[in-house]
């Protein structure tokens, strides 16, 4: 008896969003099925890789990810044009965490000053973060919208505190704008719906459900991503159709099993590589799950993670 | 797929006889439709409708165990594509290959890193589960020597025999007549000397096709030669089709009750690079294998994949919970900072995280609230001055500190008061209502 397939047919589909200007620009997003779903309908784009520099050294980052930046990561710019050149990065993420208050307090101007070196270095897209700090990060990136101004940038992260002003200063600046929520679908539709009320436009944003690690919550991530990928596919719910980010990196390269050596627990095997496989195992999740852009840190795991995204589609 | 009431009473004889406990014919159909009665109480129903009612109230995808003893694996059972919808029954096993074209040391090698591999995580024992050795040589000899080998160094571990090869199969599988191994290679060309030889061997049999036509073809020809505990592999190799097969196999058993397929699948995923292998075990665990074949078991891919493999398979309706006790992050000294949470794992993983964000070495003395979060625990009473001092007194924490503080979250600092005075001696500090205010506040002290 042959198979029957039980395909399925979805109503909704998922916005394409373009990042960057001239040859370099990228496209996520745009398929009308789940993650890698191309036996029953269009997958037009591949998931994007973006490699995460920061404005000021990365000391506090384990050793195994820090050391492959050793030489470049003293100045932002040497940074991006090592990604972009050596790395071959589709995309890089530029986190302005050096303007933290708790951190090293940097000024907006010193964070534009950043920005702009950076585009003026390469060519890929960028995606300019703040250091998460809802209060900072409205001046920040109000100020780093305007200098990056047409090189159609992603700005992040707008949060429930904070993405009035940093929502209109990405529209006034034709910049794509994060959106991020903690772990719950109904924030994350409410925080959409609160942005385009304001007449940014919904095929501009992109949706952050918030990362968590491989055995720190990634559960929950998974599930928030799957449901919302649904919701935007069968229900055709138009608040839930942005592509979706994965901010892999930040949130592995924190926890115990990046970090603890071999000698103190044996059982966890080798070091190097069981941070590499945590970042890359805990991206692979997520793009599962309906993670159109992901941010990761450490080459290896980036190289690994587009060999099976090349698998994949 | 289950029937309705209505569909199982027009199976029934209908007479009211009452003979099964329930008034009417419907009423016990209703409590079949339920699962809340058995078909065997009714003394006169026909074979016939037995045996519809019997496939019609089977799980859609079969419960098969392979292996025998503690180590034994549960596989099939599933009834759902999305594990936010209901629990994913029983986790993917993972099993190594070893060639029969290895040394007997390098084979037992293999053995006891299966053996070394068992770890303990958030409570939990996680091993890799199975030992695969394949007839790659094609030498009936070498298959059975390389089996022997596993036989005598691994012999509690569940094992798969890959072979297409009928008398090796036979000469192989033998070895583990009463383990309940999975006999892999059953085809077109050879399904019938295979299944006769699983028959024998009560072993179950592994469905290798090429495509899915040929898949749902084999297994029915196959159920017809009398073996019913069936693991299918389409023939996908690549992601991105066994995405596709996987997915289509889940979806005809669960939601079209397609018993061609409704069994357990393996995967087989061997590349040269490891972590690459690792990357796809992972889209196996997500997406619906049972059994996973990798070509090596490191350590550090180990661990990421049954960690990921735990969460995918946790209850997504029991909120998951860390364990009581007072968690040390970084090298806390007597004078370091010691703050109070709930175990609900979220609020463990994002307050331990900011803590670490801060680079302050403190102590987390966790309590548990059965999984609920601060403010739910504390509507709830189960995070109340009385029970805090409880557990604080009873933790022995109050030893290793040089001050008696504890950081109180910001939402609960209604408790704080009550706390002192049932805490004699100790000060209680308010701390912040959001983790991510942590490093500040841990700064400003």
């Amino acid at each position: 008896m042959a198979f029957t397939a039980p395909k399925e047919t979805y109503s909704g589909k998922v916005y394409p969003v373009t990042i960057g200007t001239g040859d370099k620009a990228v496209t996520f997003g745009g398929e009308n099925v789940l993650p890698f779903h191309s036996f029953e309908g269009i997958t037009p784009s591949r998931p994007v890789i973006a490699i995460e520099i920061q404005d000021v050294p990365p000391a506090d980052w384990p050793d195994t990810v820090r050391k492959p930046y050793d030489a470049v990561s003293s100045d932002p710019v040497t940074w991006a044009k090592f990604c972009q050149d050596e790395l071959k990065a589709k995309a890089l993420a530029l986190r302005l965490v050096g303007t933290h208050p708790d951190r090293e307090n940097r000024s907006p101007a010193d964070a534009v000053k950043t920005v702009k070196d950076v585009l003026a270095a390469v060519q890929v897209p960028l995606i300019i973060l703040g250091s998460n700090h809802a209060e900072k990060d409205t001046s920040v990136l109000v100020a780093v919208a305007e200098a990056a101004k047409d090189k159609n940038c992603i700005i992040g992260k707008a949060q429930e505190a904070n993405y009035k002003t940093i929502a209109a200063a990405s529209m006034a600046n034709n910049h794509k704008l994060i959106a991020m929520s903690e772990l719950d679908i109904n924030l994350s539709k409410q925080l959409n719906i609160l942005i385009t009320q304001m007449g940014f436009d919904k095929e501009k944003i992109i949706t952050d459900p918030m990362c968590s690690a491989l055995g720190y919550g990634i559960e929950y991530t998974y599930s928030v991503m799957e449901r919302i990928r649904l919701a935007a596919l069968t229900q055709n719910d138009v608040t839930m159709q942005q592509p979706l980010l994965g901010d892999v990196g930040m949130y592995v390269w924190k926890i115990k099993e990046a970090s603890a050596p071999e000698a103190d627990l044996p059982q966890w095997g080798a070091l190097e590589e069981r941070g590499i496989a945590w970042e890359a195992e805990t991206a692979t999740a997520l793009l599962i799950a309906g993670a159109g852009l992901l941010i990761m840190r450490h080459p290896r795991a980036i190289k690994e993670v587009e060999n099976l995204i090349d698998e994949l589609v | 797929m289950a029937l309705s009431g209505v569909e199982i009473f027009k199976l029934l004889p209908k007479t009211n006889c009452k003979k099964c406990g329930s008034p009417t014919c419907l009423a016990f159909a209703m409590k079949l439709a339920q699962r809340q009665a058995s078909i065997d109480a009714c003394p006169d129903v026909s074979e016939e409708a037995k045996k519809i009612l019997g496939e019609a109230s089977a799980p859609p995808i079969r419960p098969i165990t392979f292996g025998a003893g503690e180590k034994a694996v549960k596989m099939g059972e599933e009834t759902v594509l999305f594990r936010h919808d209901k629990k994913f029954v029983n986790p993917s096993a993972f099993a190594v290959e070893i060639k029969d074209t290895l040394s007997e040391d390098e084979i037992a090698k293999v053995c006891q890193q299966v053996i070394d591999s068992e770890i303990d995580r958030v409570g939990q024992k996680l091993r890799v589960d199975a030992i695969m050795i394949s007839n790659v040589s094609g030498d009936a000899g070498k298959l059975e020597a390389a089996a022997k080998v596993v036989a005598a160094k691994a012999a509690a571990v569940p094992v798969i025999i890959s072979t297409t090869n009928p008398p090796a199969a036979e000469a192989a599988v033998k070895l583990f007549a009463d383990k309940r191994p999975i006999l892999y290679g059953a085809n077109t060309s050879n399904a019938d000397a295979m299944a006769a030889i699983a028959k024998a061997n009560k072993a179950v049999l592994g469905v290798a096709a090429n495509g899915l036509d040929e898949l749902s073809d084999l297994t029915e020809k196959i159920k017809g030669f009398g073996v019913e505990d069936l693991v299918l592999d389409s023939g996908a190799r690549k992601a991105k089709e066994i995405i596709e097969h996987n997915t289509l196999i889940r979806r005809a058993a669960i939601k079209k009750g397609n018993k061609a397929v409704g069994y357990p699948v393996i995967n087989f995923m061997q590349r040269e690079d490891s972590l690459l292998e690792g990357l796809l075990t992972g889209v196996g665990v997500a997406k619906y294998a049972s059994i996973i074949v990798m070509s090596s078991i490191e350590k550090w891919k180990n661990l990421a994949l049954f960690t990921l493999r735990q969460n995918i398979y946790t209850d997504p309706q029991v909120p998951m919970q860390v364990e009581q006790k007072i968690y040390h992050i970084g090298e806390p000294k007597p004078e370091s900072p010691l703050f109070i949470t709930t175990n609900f794992s979220l609020t463990y993983f994002i307050v331990s995280g900011e803590i670490e964000n801060s680079k302050v070495a403190s102590r987390l003395a966790v309590m548990d609230c059965e999984g609920l979060s601060v403010l739910t625990a504390w509507a709830a009473g189960k995070f109340t001055a009385s029970k805090i001092a409880q557990f604080i007194q009873e933790s022995g924490v109050e030893k290793d500190v040089a001050n008696k503080e504890l950081i109180l979250p910001g939402y609960v600092a209604i408790l704080s008061g009550a706390l002192e005075e049932k805490l004699p001696g100790w000060k209680i500090t308010v701390g912040p209502r959001e983790a991510n205010t942590i490093p500040a506040f841990l700064k400003t002290r």
